[in-house]
């Protein structure tokens, strides 16, 4: 027994020093060599700024009114929340709402009806699922191209554009199943409202064209 | 439609393409044989022995054998909460996050000794990287590994003959994690690191959005991390949200290999089963039997999650696939993420309940009854569907035994299995592990249902409420660590509670499982007879299937009908609830 004790506390440091402190920091250290900008998080810096992760969603509505920024693709709704205020941590999370909880309902009747108002749809103009349900980490960066096309004429009107060209900027940022069968056709919102300011700019003021950040 | 099938086609090909090469490679590993990767970690082997003072030729009976693993996983588990509640004080701390409180830290240490990850927080504003490094991360090795050695203590049970010993616990988890665990996993985290996963040891980095937002965005050792609690079932997320986070799994191939991952031991292990015991059609017997039930469970979540709510489609929420001339996903997807769609959610989150996994990339909490209810039931059938590291194919043995039994008693003669005599003992050792897991799952829900505070943690009202407690316990109690996570678990009664349903799911269950092993080495082998019940072809499946789904069936039904087959009826008849009322 206390031999049997004496190995598992010897076992126990060896097994941590290996696995715990070793093996991340090889990987770490393979990692920052060979893959940098994935491995500090795909981000994206536009006038001296970081402004986001290649591969995290992020709000393009007003933080106030809650109002789509007309010029901007929409995201999906998202459950994410910053514990305290101001400069705090983004927490993922989802909605947790369960399919018949009158929340749920509310939420998606209120998007609903915002999505149809802003885009001049008809009061019964069918609304993606994808575009008034949470994602499951709060943090989706995708929408499906359904969903963009529905945004399309709402975004060249207010950027002063065709709705071809606008299109045409979609397409380029949509991806299709991996090999054919995996996942879900996607586009990313935040490339593509980057692509946006780059060829048609929301505001003349700023410089707009992103890079990966150093 | 199209390419939900050959998504999970593509998904059981790879799978039994791993299943014979990786199983071939444990038998190799565990019967002490040289391996590809012999020169280089056979030194390092050699050295633990060394320095841990192990006797790599000397074996263990039954009784050591636990004693071991269970002194192992009480140093571990005493470590870790050690570390979670010192955290300030250690290095590796950017964010300067405090120690973690006592029962939390009590609820995760326990969590991560038992491969169960259960998480009661929130680990963007939790755990240091050294506390996920060393304190959690460690334990997704170990209690994979541990798994593992007990699986192949127990097999040899079954092959040896007139045996006294059934292993060296020291020897089998050091080469599982040298030889298996680690190699895997370094080639696994660099891929992920390619598709975009993070590993850095900097600070969370300050975001400005374009809409003027400030916030910090947390990173971390995610990709090391994330390798191995997908490789060893382990399902505890560096982030909230899991694998749904684009960090933990940024995209549907980094998914598919994520999925891939889960299952690939569990099903290995079926291979190692036929090879030790002399047969591999043994061993392919329980592989079908596993694969029967697994899709089963695919098609019934896929459908249903597929098939939406039409709560929201009354509300405007279009569930059809094609809109404005562009696919879209259709279905419910509250909960779910755009790069997986409904199919690739299903599929995980079958996988991860069969196995006890529990990582998720899709909020369980949001799927429909019936489609949620899949995951629940594969928990509560102990998770023997391919099932965790290890603990799939010994909970999968009891069955077996239980199976043949049953089989023995029908025919009037004694049963045997694998060439072993299967005597009352046995079936009382089998009797305590199958019995143990539903009475702590039902006895804490019942608990949980007329305890206030169990109560006021509830997310969601009405049917959907009790089957967030109901889920809570299945998971605990069955190690897997996935979670209706509307469900406020940092309370006192569920981090002790929760907590204590996790060590009797993991050990009360290990121990009779043990025993058993011991008892069935010293048998003789019996040679099989014209009377043998033959335990390989399509009539012992089936019968494997039948006992493995009435036992389940006969235990849960009635919990399960005030769950979600109530939710069900009202979500088809457009009912809706609101919480307090």
């Amino acid at each position: 027994m206390m031999r049997q004790l004496r190995t598992a506390l010897l076992m126990t440091m060896l097994l941590t020093v290996l696995t715990g402190l070793a093996y991340p920091l090889a990987i770490t250290a393979l990692a920052q060599v060979i893959f940098p900008y994935q491995a500090n998080g795909s981000l994206i810096a536009r006038g001296g700024t970081v402004i986001g992760s290649a591969v995290i969603g992020q709000p393009f509505v007003d933080g106030k009114t809650g109002e789509v920024l007309p010029g901007y693709f929409r995201g999906r709704p998202s459950a994410a929340f910053t514990p305290g205020n101001g400069d705090s941590t983004l927490v993922s999370s989802g909605s947790n709402y369960g399919p018949t909880n009158r929340a749920l309902v509310d939420r998606v009747t209120v998007d609903v009806a915002a999505i149809r108002r802003e885009n001049h749809l008809a009061a019964d103009a069918p609304i993606p699922v994808d575009l008034v349900a949470a994602s499951a980490s709060g943090l989706d960066p995708d929408i499906s191209p359904a969903s963009a096309e529905l945004q399309v004429p709402r975004v060249a009107r207010e950027r002063g554009r065709r709705a071809d060209q606008v299109r045409a900027l979609v397409a380029a940022n949509t991806e299709g199943r991996t090999l054919g069968v995996l996942g879900e056709p996607r586009v990313n919102v935040l490339a593509l409202n980057l692509a946006l300011d780059a060829t048609v700019p929301a505001t003349s003021r700023e410089s707009v064209v992103a890079t990966p950040a150093r | 439609m199209t390419s939900t099938i050959l998504q999970d086609g593509l998904y059981v090909l790879l799978l039994m393409l791993l299943t014979k090469p990786l199983g071939t490679f444990m038998f190799r590993i565990f019967t002490g044989e040289r391996t590809v990767l012999s020169p280089v970690l056979h030194p390092i082997e050699r050295g633990f022995y060394r320095l841990a003072g192990v006797d790599e030729t000397r074996e263990m009976r039954w009784t050591t054998y636990t004693i071991a693993m269970l002194l192992f996983n009480l140093v571990g588990l005493l470590l870790t909460y050690a570390i979670l509640r010192l955290q300030n004080h250690l290095p590796l701390n950017a964010q300067a996050l405090p120690p973690v409180e006592e029962r939390l830290a009590f609820n995760t240490a326990v969590s991560f000794a038992t491969n169960t990850n259960w998480q009661s927080y929130y680990p963007e504003i939790t755990m240091s990287n050294f506390s996920q490094m060393v304190g959690l991360a460690v334990h997704n090795f170990t209690s994979a590994a541990t798994g593992i050695a007990i699986a192949i203590a127990v097999i040899r049970g079954f092959a040896r003959r007139s045996a006294n010993e059934i292993g060296n616990f020291w020897v089998d988890l050091t080469r599982c994690t040298l030889y298996l665990l680690l190699p895997i996993c370094c080639a696994g985290a660099l891929v992920l690191i390619a598709r975009g996963v993070p590993q850095t040891l900097d600070a969370y980095q300050r975001v400005t959005g374009i809409a003027g937002t400030t916030n910090l965005l947390p990173l971390g050792p995610v990709a090391s991390q994330e390798a191995i609690k997908m490789l060893g079932t382990n399902g505890g997320g560096f982030f909230n949200a899991n694998s749904a986070h684009p960090f933990e799994n940024p995209t549907p191939l980094t998914n598919f290999l994520e999925m891939l991952a889960i299952f690939a031991i569990p099903a290995g292990l079926t291979y190692t089963f036929g090879c030790m015991v002399g047969n591999t059609r043994q061993g392919w017997a329980i592989f079908a039997a596993m694969l029967g039930l697994f899709l089963v469970g695919v098609l019934v979540t896929t459908v249903a999650e597929q098939t939406g709510n039409p709560i929201l489609g009354r509300a405007g929420a279009d569930q059809g696939t094609l809109l404005y001339g562009q696919p879209a996903p259709g279905g419910n997807m509250e909960g779910k993420e755009q790069r997986f769609g409904i199919a690739a959610s299903a599929l995980f989150a079958v996988i991860t309940t069969a196995a006890s996994c529990g990582a998720v990339n899709a909020v369980h909490d949001s799927f429909t009854a019936l489609g949620g209810m899949i995951p629940l039931a594969n928990i509560g059938l102990g998770e023997v569907i391919f099932g965790g590291v290890g603990a799939g194919l010994y909970g999968f043995l009891v069955y077996a035994v239980l199976a043949i039994f049953i089989a023995g008693l029908m025919v009037g003669r004694t049963p045997e299995y694998i060439g072993k005599k299967i005597e009352p003992y046995d079936v009382k050792m089998v009797m305590l592990s199958l019995l143990v897991i539903p009475l702590a799952i039902l006895g804490f829900t019942g608990l949980a249902a007329v305890t206030p505070e169990a109560l006021a943690s509830r997310g969601n009202p009405a049917a959907h409420g009790l089957t967030e407690m109901l889920y809570a316990f299945t998971s605990a109690t069955g190690n897997n660590g996935s979670a209706l996570a509307g469900l406020n678990a940092n309370v006192p009664f569920y981090t002790i509670g929760l907590g204590l349903a996790m060590l009797i799911g993991r050990y009360l269950m290990i121990v009779p499982i043990l025993a058993l092993a011991g008892h069935l080495a010293a048998k003789k082998r019996i040679a099989e007879s014209a009377g043998t019940f033959p335990t390989t072809g399509a009539l012992w499946v089936g019968l494997l299937i039948g006992v493995i789904v009435i036992v389940g069936a006969l235990t849960y039904f009635p919990a399960y009908t005030l769950g979600p087959v109530i939710e069900h009826f009202q979500m088809q008849a457009g009912a809706t609830f609101a919480l307090g009322s």
